[in-house]
């Protein structure tokens, strides 16, 4: 099974950064345990070459700091979206996932992991309640990555949104 | 009576924004502007600190072009570390640079022309906005869809290769650049799997400038008559006068053509450019302090650069330059649309500049860096995407910046942008009592043709809204619209 995981947000703003933590965090033990099949990615924001990149994948889970109302951190499925941000700053998930599919016929298993972040100001680092989230979010993505194919035939035991 | 219009979020255009329209008794247009409402003071934010840490703190002012902001930080710094100003560095530094930096103009403007833009020309400016975007687009021009993707996804990677990674990269460094190009990359780049081949790229990038010339030519009145004004153009040149995106000198030319500026050295930028402050909005207005703020103003982008330079040094995109020159008979153009014109030719360009880098040994092997007698102050000018990017430093003896002063490109388009607003606002709204939804696209169909990013501009992160509102002669609000 190919599986992506992509973070993203700018480290520069606090936690803002926790998408591509958890990337750099996840990526070192993928290779410490030789987990084969799993790349990273990350960047600033979601845009739209990322629809080739998930083109070629069984499994994306999309990796966001969010200042919605969570305990710490949640899952969501990502279905196809027309909505068309108005900028390029803000291309959604589900954006991305609907022109994979328009573009390249390929409808991969979406999730995108929101993790609550709290501070945002321009500096690096993120805090300890968000390193918390963090530490939580990795251990469920642990489980998965662990074993994918078993993890997307029961997406209930994911901690949903 | 008189009424006021305000347009809020200017939809496909990076960053924030608000545009306010004035109307009279008889509904005619008075006056129109376009507001910057938010501001973060980047500036002052990055004093105090160490100046090698500018190239990679700038680029938290923003997402969309952070490669710009490292390398107008980097070029500035270079002077600080006595590298010198452009021509100093090493020819693999300065080679590197340029590599990231004409990656970067690549996907940005594919990403600008194919997401942003070509949804107004293939669907229209009165289509419906549930079609007219990029997966409209998709649906109905899967190739041409497809290929802006894949455009934009090789410029991210050659960004990737040369500035280290995709989130603020480390590459660029005060005197030179921190590594060579692997020969994993160079051998991808030039004969990597179709479609991600620098051949498919040239060939692609004649292949949209064909698309953009075909519509032009069957929607001539259009593109000819879409917010045309006469204005001032300001680039960078290369000292023989070529376009060069990378480094040079300070030209502008007036709407006949004639040098306002010539052979201006960066580090002098401020003997020549002023900025004034104006209450209604935090972006501030630019101008050449000789002509004064009434005249002075000028556009930057694309449309400017061809008009300024004399020629561009590649052989694909400088045929492309004459006939594009032929079309106003040498002089400058001044019509507004044409910015997407010359942002292909541009895209085409950046693509052979590609080539002959990636062809270039110097980038596989040779010193990096060059350094020199420490200074105080260093004024890094780049041609980013959007148009002329300032970045000034000073630092005291502990090497901290006690003093930091940039112009983005969407700033020094900032008067021209107003003005573009304010015909097209004559042009569909003068005697309408009501908005529309053309209406509101036409206002922003002229911002986008800037690509402005706000963003940068105002040194203000995330979204802005941007609505339309109406307001009488007292004042009073009317109606309101927004375009989300």
């Amino acid at each position: 099974m190919k599986t992506l995981i992509y973070g993203y947000g700018n480290p520069g703003r606090q936690d803002d950064g926790l998408g591509n933590a958890v990337c750099q965090r996840l990526e070192a033990w993928v290779s410490e345990n030789q987990l084969p099949g799993i790349e990273f990615d990350s960047n600033y924001q979601l845009n739209i070459e990322d629809a080739a990149a998930i083109a070629e994948k069984d499994l994306v889970i999309f990796v966001d700091a969010s200042d919605e109302k969570l305990d710490d951190f949640c899952f969501s499925r990502v279905d196809g979206s027309t909505k068309v941000s108005f900028t390029t700053h803000a291309a959604s998930p589900g954006y991305i996932v609907q022109l994979c599919k328009e573009l390249f016929g390929k409808e991969p298993l979406v999730l995108l992991l929101h993790i609550k972040g709290y501070e945002w100001a321009f500096r690096e680092g993120l805090t300890e309640q968000a390193q918390n989230n963090l530490a939580s979010a990795l251990e469920q993505l642990k489980r998965i990555l662990t074993d994918p194919e078993n993890a997307v035939k029961s997406l209930d035991r994911l901690k949903i949104c | 009576m008189t009424q006021k219009i305000t347009i809020e979020p200017v939809t496909r255009v990076e960053g924030h924004g608000k545009v306010t329209i004035h109307l009279d008794d008889d509904n005619n247009v008075k006056t129109s502007r376009l507001h910057i409402v938010e501001f973060r003071g980047f500036e002052r934010f990055v004093q105090g600190r160490p100046y090698w840490e500018a190239p990679v703190l700038v680029q938290r002012l923003c997402g969309i072009c952070p490669v710009s902001h490292h390398l107008a930080a980097a070029k500035a710094l270079d002077v600080i570390v006595g590298a010198g100003t452009g021509d100093g560095l090493t020819p693999t530094g300065e080679k590197m640079r340029r590599l990231m930096h004409y990656g970067q103009i690549f996907q940005s403007h594919a990403l600008h022309f194919f997401h942003l833009v070509s949804p107004d020309l293939l669907f229209g400016i009165e289509a419906d906005p549930a079609i007219r975007n990029v997966i409209g687009v998709a649906e109905k021009h899967k190739d041409l869809a497809v290929q802006g993707v894949m455009m934009r996804k090789f410029g991210q990677e050659i960004i990737r290769a040369t500035a280290g990674k995709k989130i603020h990269g480390t590459g660029a460094i005060p005197g030179g650049i921190n590594k060579h190009l692997s020969p994993e990359d160079k051998e991808l780049f030039l004969n990597g799997p179709d479609p991600l081949n620098i051949d498919q790229m040239i060939a692609w990038s004649q292949g949209v400038l064909e698309y953009f010339k075909d519509y032009y030519a069957k929607n001539q009145s259009f593109i000819d008559d879409f917010a045309v004004f006469p204005s001032n153009h300001l680039s960078l040149v290369r000292k023989d006068g070529a376009l060069d995106l990378y480094h040079g000198v300070v030209r502008a030319v007036d709407p006949d053509g004639n040098k306002i500026l010539d052979d201006v050295d960066p580090q002098d930028y401020d003997q020549y450019i002023q900025e004034e402050v104006r209450s209604w909005s935090y972006m501030k207005f630019p101008y050449i302090k000789s002509l004064g703020k009434e005249k002075g103003w000028y556009r930057v982008g694309p449309l400017a650069r061809l008009n300024t330079c004399d020629f561009i040094p590649s052989t694909l995109a400088q045929a492309e330059f004459e006939a594009f020159k032929a079309v106003t008979n040498g002089k400058p153009n001044n019509h507004c649309l044409h910015y997407h014109y010359a942002r292909l030719i541009e895209i085409l360009h950046a693509a052979e500049v590609m080539k002959d880098l990636l062809n270039d040994p110097d980038l596989m092997e040779g010193e990096l860096v060059t350094k020199g007698i420490k200074g105080h102050r260093g004024v890094g000018l780049l041609e980013a995407p959007r148009g002329t990017l300032f970045h000034h430093y000073e630092i005291n003896d502990d090497d901290q910046i006690v003093l930091a002063n940039l112009i983005v490109s969407t700033t020094n388009n900032n008067e021209p942008m107003n003005q573009s607003v304010n015909h097209v606002a004559h042009s569909w709204m003068d005697g309408q009592p009501e908005i529309t939804e053309p209406m509101m696209n036409a206002v922003e169909v002229a911002i986008r043709a800037y690509d402005p990013c706000l963003s940068c501009a105002t040194h203000a992160l995330g979204q802005m809204p941007l609505e339309f509102s109406l307001y009488d002669a007292r004042e009073n609000l009317l109606d309101v619209k927004h375009t989300y």
